[in-house]
């Protein structure tokens, strides 16, 4: 049985691969690929807290992640606020978005919380769209730098090293959170949510908790893709990129912290590799979709653990 | 003034009998799996691609239509075959994914073979608008009016007077009853995806002298399906053709008196809103959970 | 002293009246059964009294307050717990997780301390574990210490419910039909466990069907029909009531 002990190898390795990654990083193209990782990565984690811990669909994450990228693309570039500053009004807008739609969305039934949270991200997504005066419209705006007291976080390098410490820092407290019994009662919840509330769960207020951590967590990365990138697109909150995250929790295992890691590199990547085959690169995702699903539905890290655990007895 | 409200009117009903049919299509196969079919959009896209590509190489029309719907028919019913009964017993988010897997497949297909193109249909009968209390009716507008009203008379004759529809009923009711006195469910389920297929390709084609089509028409074309079927209570027939046609009406009427931009987003708005203050849409059943 | 009074308890769903003005009382420390032919308002009842449902008349007055239409959380707060006729175990957690959870109120500090992991929490955690795996061994399924709860079998399942319920320390613990689906020999162990856990000062109401089980078990017992109370008493005078035995045997005509 997983243990926590085991868990924490789990997280040592983490650290470890992520120190010694640069070593085998040619150039900067490979950091780009592997800051991108890093990035999907930490939001996967929150969304899968969502999706796979509390068993609540969302189909409008990237509504979240576009809401953080752009304030602090507005805030930076047309008002000259710190980047900093920029990017916790942001996290703290989506925070209270998301608090206002919580409830009434997580009181709905199954596929009607798909159809609310998609609503949702697709709302968000049409009105960066269409105010260009502030955001650009289609095109987009740039982003400045992201300067803490002075210091301009720049280059593959330095970011390299900023996102792949949160990565472990936010990869530590989930793995926390689920030996908790904060985390334990959110599975529950999943599992069985009469039966959480019979136990002195507060199911709504947990559920309500769940989905304002994991957008606030979206937005922040939201953010830092902003100053990263220096640019900014309404794509980053589309239906699109939304279903690009699900498939990331999915694929890499639903309630699974490693899962989630796994599942974000192997969709980073995959662009990288079908741009080889120019123009079936649509198809390709979705048989990839398809057959991943059909045959792993529990993802890649579950299904592992159960081959590998099967083996050893 | 009253010119202007008619010609929104009209049109939204145009568009609106589109979504109709789309929710109808989710409404069938989520009576009959509980699955929601993101690839619905993509059957809708098919009917008028396949139509126009099919007119384009100089099939006559009539036969040009019954090939599409014949085309999008099959689609649903390799969906169902290839994508959904492998993982008949995977948890909803999965089965999600796997229809807007199967959604991007056919519509990745198209886009190689057909290009990225817009196309069109030529209109059924007549060009010249018709005047009606001062607005302009397209003559398309009554061939998609009057197609779609014949279309549900015959579901509601399907579904009321044949057996095959009647068994379709029961399966959406309670599937393990539906077994047990010897029906199919398997095939029910095949059947489900395929008349879901026809009914979008149906909606595609009479629409598709109007608003053209192309091969991403499928995407908000499904999402606004889903949000009228939604609208309208997921599983209810009429909840779906009154919350497609609601769903058109309040479109064009944002469109006309508010800002054509924010046309896209209003359906959307409307389906948070009713959904937080009548959590099961409006015709949806009331279902409490037995502990 | 009572537990648990019920005052002229109504449930109307639609046109269905599932409990009407049903009033009893259950003392401390006692085992009561509620009993009744299928679909007499049992399991509504029960469903009511745990804030399941909202009651649509009368009182429900726990350890001297009225919680009618109070929700299952704040129930469990006041020190109630209750399993299930379709068991609601979690399928997507471990055996000795499905119990911990039942100690929620006890130990949750929130979603950031489980985070941080601070000290305090883990040690509770911790305690929490042995406490878990103590329950396991006193419901008796201590050789699914490790397991997961998709491995255990059914009869073990119905035991770990029990186990989660007793998790939160509760005064009253509401039973829904423990022995359903069980075979003699399991419905045996469930009444030597419900006597064990009787004992250990828990108020214990349960719904059951398997009179062998009520009549050997139950210090009261309440009897209903059609949603309305039928007879209340003590073993001997419940078997003797000929309201009963008509209602379960039928009125011979």
């Amino acid at each position: 049985m997983k243990t926590l002990a085991s868990r924490y190898y789990g997280l040592v390795a983490l650290a470890v691969v992520m120190a010694l990654l640069p070593l085998a990083l040619p150039n900067a193209f490979y950091y780009d690929v592997a800051i991108r990782i890093a990035i999907n990565a930490i939001v996967v984690i929150g969304l899968n807290l969502l999706i796979g811990y509390t068993g609540q669909i969302s189909l409008g994450h990237a509504g979240f992640f576009g809401l953080g990228a752009y304030a602090s693309a507005i805030l930076a570039t047309h008002f000259n606020w710190p980047a900093p500053v920029a990017l916790a009004v942001g996290a703290v807008a989506t925070g209270l978005l998301a608090f206002a739609v919580a409830r009434p969305i997580l009181k709905l039934k199954g596929h009607y919380v798909a159809m609310a949270t998609l609503g949702l991200g697709i709302i968000i997504s049409i009105v960066i769209t269409n105010e260009a005066k502030y955001t650009g419209g289609p095109d987009g705006i740039a982003v400045p730098a992201f300067s803490l007291f002075g210091l301009d976080i720049a280059g593959e390098k330095m970011w390299y090293g900023v996102v792949a410490a949160l990565l472990v820092l936010v990869t530590w407290f989930a793995l926390n959170l689920i030996d908790a019994p904060a985390g334990r009662a959110l599975q529950a919840i999943h599992g069985s949510e009469i039966a959480a509330k019979v136990v002195g769960v507060d199911t709504t207020r947990f559920k309500v908790r769940a989905f304002v951590l994991s957008a606030v967590l979206a937005s922040i990365m939201g953010s830092l893709t902003a100053h990263y990138v220096g640019f900014v697109t309404p794509g980053l909150a589309g239906f699109f990129h939304s279903i690009e995250l699900v498939t990331m929790v999915v694929i890499g295992g639903m309630a699974s912290v490693f899962g989630s890691i796994i599942g974000a590199a192997l969709l980073t990547m995959l662009p990288q590799v079908l741009s080889a085959f120019e123009g079936w690169e649509t198809v390709i995702f979705g048989a990839i979709l398809m057959l991943t699903m059909i045959f792993l539905p529990r993802g890649l890290v579950p299904t592992l653990r159960l081959r590998l655990g099967k083996e050893r007895t | 003034m009253l010119a202007a409200f008619l010609q929104y009117l009209f049109s939204g009903l145009t568009v609106g009998a589109t979504y109709a049919l789309a929710a109808l299509g989710f409404s069938i196969i989520y009576n009959a799996s509980g699955v929601i079919n993101f690839a619905q959009g993509e059957f809708i896209m098919l009917g008028g691609m396949s139509a126009a590509v099919l007119v384009t190489a100089g099939i006559p029309l009539p036969f040009a239509i019954l090939l599409a719907v014949g085309i999008a028919g099959l689609a649903g019913l390799l969906v169902e075959k290839l994508a959904i009964e492998p993982a008949r017993n995977a948890e909803v988010v999965t089965l999600i994914i796997i229809t807007i897997g199967a959604s991007l497949f056919i519509r990745g297909l198209v886009q190689v073979f057909l290009g990225k193109d817009t196309h069109s249909l030529p209109p059924f009968g007549g060009e010249t608008p018709i005047a009606f209390l001062g607005a302009t009716l397209l003559p398309q507008s009554v061939w998609v009016l009057g197609i779609t009203l014949v279309v549900v008379a015959v579901l509601g004759w399907f579904f009321g007077r044949t057996l095959l529809g009647k068994a379709m009923l029961a399966t959406s009711h309670n599937k393990l009853a539906a077994q047990l006195v010897g029906i199919n469910t398997r095939m029910i389920l095949l059947l489900s995806f395929g008349l879901s297929g026809v009914l979008g390709a149906v909606g595609g084609i009479i629409v598709a002298p109007i608003t053209y089509t192309s091969y991403d028409a499928g995407i908000m074309l499904g999402l606004k399906g889903f949000v009228a079927a939604t609208l309208g209570g997921l599983g209810s027939g009429v909840g779906a053709i009154v919350g497609g046609l609601l769903l058109g009406i309040v479109e064009a009427m944002t469109a006309g008196y508010i800002s054509s931009a924010y046309k896209d987003a209003m359906p959307f708005v409307l389906i948070l809103l009713i959904l937080f203050f009548l959590p099961r849409g409006l015709f949806g059943a009331k279902v409490t959970e037995r502990v | 002293m009572t537990m648990l009074a019920v005052n002229n308890l109504s449930k109307t769903f639609g046109g269905v009246k599932a409990v009407q003005g049903v009033s009893f009382v259950i003392k401390e420390g006692t085992i009561h059964s509620v009993i009744g032919p299928n679909g007499a308002g049992k399991t509504t009842l029960f469903n009511l009294i745990t804030g399941v449902y909202e009651p649509t008349e009368g009182e429900i007055v726990f350890n001297g307050e009225n919680v009618a239409g109070r929700a299952p959380n704040e129930l469990a707060r006041r020190g109630m717990s209750r399993t299930f006729q379709n068991l609601q175990i979690c399928m997507n957690m471990s055996a000795i997780e499905n119990v911990m959870v039942g100690a929620h109120l006890r130990l949750n500090q929130g979603m950031f301390a489980g985070m941080l992991r601070l000290p305090g929490l883990r040690r509770a955690d911790v305690a929490c574990r042995h406490e878990a795996a103590e329950l396991m061994r006193f419901v008796g399924v201590g050789k699914y210490l490790a397991s997961h709860a998709s491995q255990m079998p059914y009869g073990a399942l119905k035991r770990l419910e029990i186990a989660r319920a007793l998790a939160a320390k509760p005064k009253v613990l509401l039973l829904d039909e423990p022995a359903a689906g069980l075979n003699h020999t399991e419905t045996a162990e469930i009444d030597a466990l419900i006597q064990k856990v009787a004992e250990s000062g828990v108020t214990v109401v349960l719904v059951e069907h398997d009179m062998k089980l009520v009549m050997n078990l139950s210090d009261h017992i309440l009897v209903l029909d059609y949603g309305k109370k039928l007879a209340e008493g003590t073993a001997q005078e419940v078997r003797a009531n000929p309201d009963v035995i008509a209602a379960y045997l039928g009125a011979s005509a």
